[in-house]
């Protein structure tokens, strides 16, 4: 907390699937970065210059939002983004924490790089980073990294990202030894021979733009690779990025039949579709690639029946000049922290999903994928919170990004909904100016 | 129609079959230029086209660049080995510097699809594809419907079959979407690991039997094909593609009686075609590359007297 002792939230819609909260109004008091009280009219705790009272009438009280797909990009490519501006970011977008991926240069392999994210993240974060290490030394799909070490640096899972595992004995090799630390693997499926020399979903709009294809095929016969694998091994699996409909028919049948699976889709996923991009659109490429109507309804039906359970946005800043170029050379990927709650709030307009299942999809059930604090406002627990204002409607433009890139797909979309405060272990770290 | 209303040639996918039709006329107005002793006529005078080929091609840039000499224009060209893109310059840097050479058209061949319309985001002067990765290959395909229009008097109604490589083929791409605007029946066929998703639902029929293509067809084209691209063969052999999927004289008996044979060149003698047919009485193929400078001259001065200045007395007079 800045100069004040405590902050007591006032009269704002609770909802916390925690606790079963569904848009409650209620009071929470935070004190020493925590969560000292949460309940009905809580009075403040001493005299009114110790403290500070925001009245929240209107706004949504939610647990901090958490992605645990983003890419801060330090170190070694600080010119896309760096551990300043990208939390930055995800406390503008309402985030209090964000997991980290190794895909840096070099990459995170290793327990010094791990520690110094996160040195860089205490001296530099607006929210909190969880630095996911690399599965292979230097993201080589060869041999494993040192999971032990990692794990006591800080990190807290791993994964090979923005690279698959291409074989399947390595991918064995390190969900059996995942095993040691209870620690969790986060598979970037993609069955490369596939998918290798395609720049965009392979179907009528790739015949008709001349435009090399990847099929889903590519996507989904990785998955069901690594549910055999997590069911041979009993190891904890997490799907980053799905994107078809075929992989979420896979996943919800691992599921039903009890394999520990987790899995995750991007806003951008159940936003669009191929068709955006029409035009050679390069702020429409990224990877997996945005798929059809069909795969982006089986997305929405997968975050509200529960085969999905999380949120996250795969943010992957780049510099304009890895986009202003020809379709194919251009760089994969699109930023997300900023956009994502508008556009999760566009699901709860539609009436696909409650305002209790979106929290859940974009706080508590990330919390407990990576077995981490946050995603409840429960009393006692660190005062990561984010309030969001439903109803102000705005343009998505370039100068509202905090990020240190702008390659969003999203610019010029007129959307509702955004974060109004968040607060992070109990410091504000974003705040709309009024 | 006096003037087009597009200011780039990109592809056929942005022409409304009014302009192709157009274009046509204007191709054939052209023509008899091409058959004269003096096969120069000025109307380009002063005008400077600049080749961009960062993709080897003979044909295409020989009959691009006769095309603007044979109406008086002035054209330079460069190649991808001769041009600062192997020093690192970006494709938009390369071409905003072009352009302030002043130019009036920029013609691009380039290996990545959309290349040509990203940089004629970037420039003043028109953009003309000549060829972009898989994507399309306008002039090609406008030459082949110029070609085919002579023979039969019209497009509308002809069954036009494509075989070969269709998922590589810029060629093919054009032609089935100029064709289907100006009213003709697409078949193709070819091996399947060359056959794209997504042409049922445009309207192309899709065969496996090349005689099932070729059944009624008026127009044969044939595609050169190459066997590996990217790394893994798509075919197992020449001998066995000749044999399935090559036209010869037995094949064509599926075809209408008075079919014509095409293709784009260079072709593989014995694979695509048997030496018989690319050279009997009803194979176009010459015709083609004929009509090809007539149909480039039509775009050069289509798009020069669309891009405002005045518009020269000597065009008048020769259009």
């Amino acid at each position: 907390m800045n100069r004040n002792n405590w902050l007591l939230l006032k009269h704002g819609i609770v909802i916390d699937p925690s606790q079963g909260i569904e848009q409650e109004p209620m009071d929470i008091l935070v004190e020493d970065g925590r969560i000292s009280a949460i309940g009905h009219q809580i009075p403040p705790p001493g005299s009114a210059d110790s403290g500070e009272i925001l009245d929240l009438t209107g706004k949504w009280v939610v647990p901090g939002l958490i992605d645990i797909h983003v890419h801060l990009r330090e170190p070694g490519q600080e010119y896309k983004e760096t551990i300043e501006t990208g939390t930055r970011a995800a406390a503008a977008g309402g985030f209090t924490a964000v997991a980290s991926m190794p895909n840096t240069s070099p990459p995170n392999d290793s327990a010094e790089i791990t520690r110094s994210i996160l040195a860089r993240a205490k001296e530099k974060g607006s929210c909190r980073v969880y630095p996911v290490a690399a599965i292979t030394k230097g993201q080589a799909g060869e041999s494993l990294t040192e999971f032990g070490d990692l794990l006591d640096a800080g990190a807290i899972a791993f994964s090979d990202d923005g690279l698959p595992v291409s074989d399947a004995a390595v991918m064995r090799l390190a969900m059996e030894y995942s095993l040691n630390f209870h620690a969790l693997i986060i598979s970037h499926a993609e069955e490369l021979s596939l998918s290798r020399n395609g720049c965009m979903n392979l179907g009528n709009v790739s015949t008709r733009l001349g435009l090399r294809g990847i099929p889903a095929a590519a996507e989904e016969i990785a998955i069901f690779r690594e549910i055999k694998l997590a069911e041979l091994t009993g190891a904890r699996l997490h799907i980053a990025h799905v994107s078809t409909k075929g992989s979420i028919e896979i996943i919800r049948r691992a599921k039903e039949q009890g394999v520990r699976v987790t899995a995750e889709s991007a806003p951008h996923y159940f936003t669009l579709t191929e068709e955006a991009v029409e035009g050679y659109n390069t702020f429409a490429k990224m990877n997996p690639p945005l798929r059809t109507e069909q795969d982006r309804e089986a997305i929405i039906q997968a975050l509200a029946d529960g085969t999905l359970d999380a949120i996250a946005t795969d943010h992957a800043p780049h510099d304009i000049l890895e986009k202003e170029c020809e379709f194919e050379a251009a760089a994969n990927g699109i930023i997300g922290l900023e956009t994502a709650l508008p556009l999760t709030l566009e699901l709860v307009e539609q009436g696909a999903i409650t305002p209790l299942r979106m929290v859940e999809l974009i706080s508590t059930a990330p919390a407990s994928i990576i077995r981490q604090d946050g995603g409840s406002l429960k009393q006692g627990s660190p005062a990561d919170i984010t309030v969001i204002d439903p109803e102000t409607e705005y343009e998505i433009t370039r100068d509202l990004f905090r990020s240190r890139s702008f390659n969003s797909p999203f610019l010029g979309r007129r959307v509702r909904g955004r974060a109004a405060l968040t607060i992070c272990q109990g410091r504000i770290t974003h705040q709309l100016s009024r | 129609m006096e003037q087009l209303k597009i200011r780039h040639i990109l592809g056929l996918r942005d022409m409304s079959a009014e302009e192709i039709g157009f274009i046509l006329d204007t191709a054939e107005s052209l023509k008899p230029i091409l058959h004269r002793h003096i096969k120069k006529v000025p109307p380009l005078r002063g005008r400077t086209i600049v080749t961009l080929f960062f993709e080897p091609s003979t044909r295409t840039k020989l009959s691009f660049e006769l095309a603007a000499k044979r109406l008086s224009a002035d054209t330079v060209g460069i190649s991808k080995s001769m041009s600062s893109v192997v020093k690192g310059e970006t494709l938009i840097d390369t071409t905003r510097n072009i352009q302030a050479m002043k130019p009036d058209i920029i013609v691009m061949r380039h290996s990545m699809a959309g290349a040509p319309h990203l940089i004629a985001r970037h420039v003043d002067c028109s953009v003309i594809n000549a060829g972009d990765g898989i994507n399309e290959h306008p002039s090609q395909a406008l030459l082949d419907m110029l070609t085919i229009r002579d023979h039969f008097g019209s497009l509308k109604g002809l069954k036009v079959a494509i075989i070969g490589d269709i998922t590589h083929s810029r060629v093919a791409h054009s032609n089935i979407i100029g064709l289907q605007k100006m009213g003709a029946r697409v078949a193709v066929c070819g091996p399947g690991t060359m056959l794209p998703p997504g042409l049922a639902a445009e309207g192309v029929e899709v065969m496996m039997r090349v005689e099932e293509a070729i059944e009624d067809a008026d127009v044969i084209m044939a595609l050169r094909i190459q066997r590996e691209r990217q790394g893994l063969p798509l075919f197992p052999s020449q001998r066995e593609y000749a044999r399935k999927f090559g036209i010869n004289n037995r094949r064509l008996r599926a075809a209408k009686e008075n079919a014509i044979i095409m293709h784009p060149g260079p072709i593989n003698r014995g694979v695509e075609l048997a030496p018989d047919v690319a050279d009997s009485g009803r194979s176009l193929i010459l015709d083609q590359v004929t009509n090809g400078v007539a149909v480039r001259m039509a775009l050069f001065s289509l798009l020069i007297a669309e891009s405002g200045d005045e518009r020269s007395p000597d065009m008048e007079r020769q259009v």
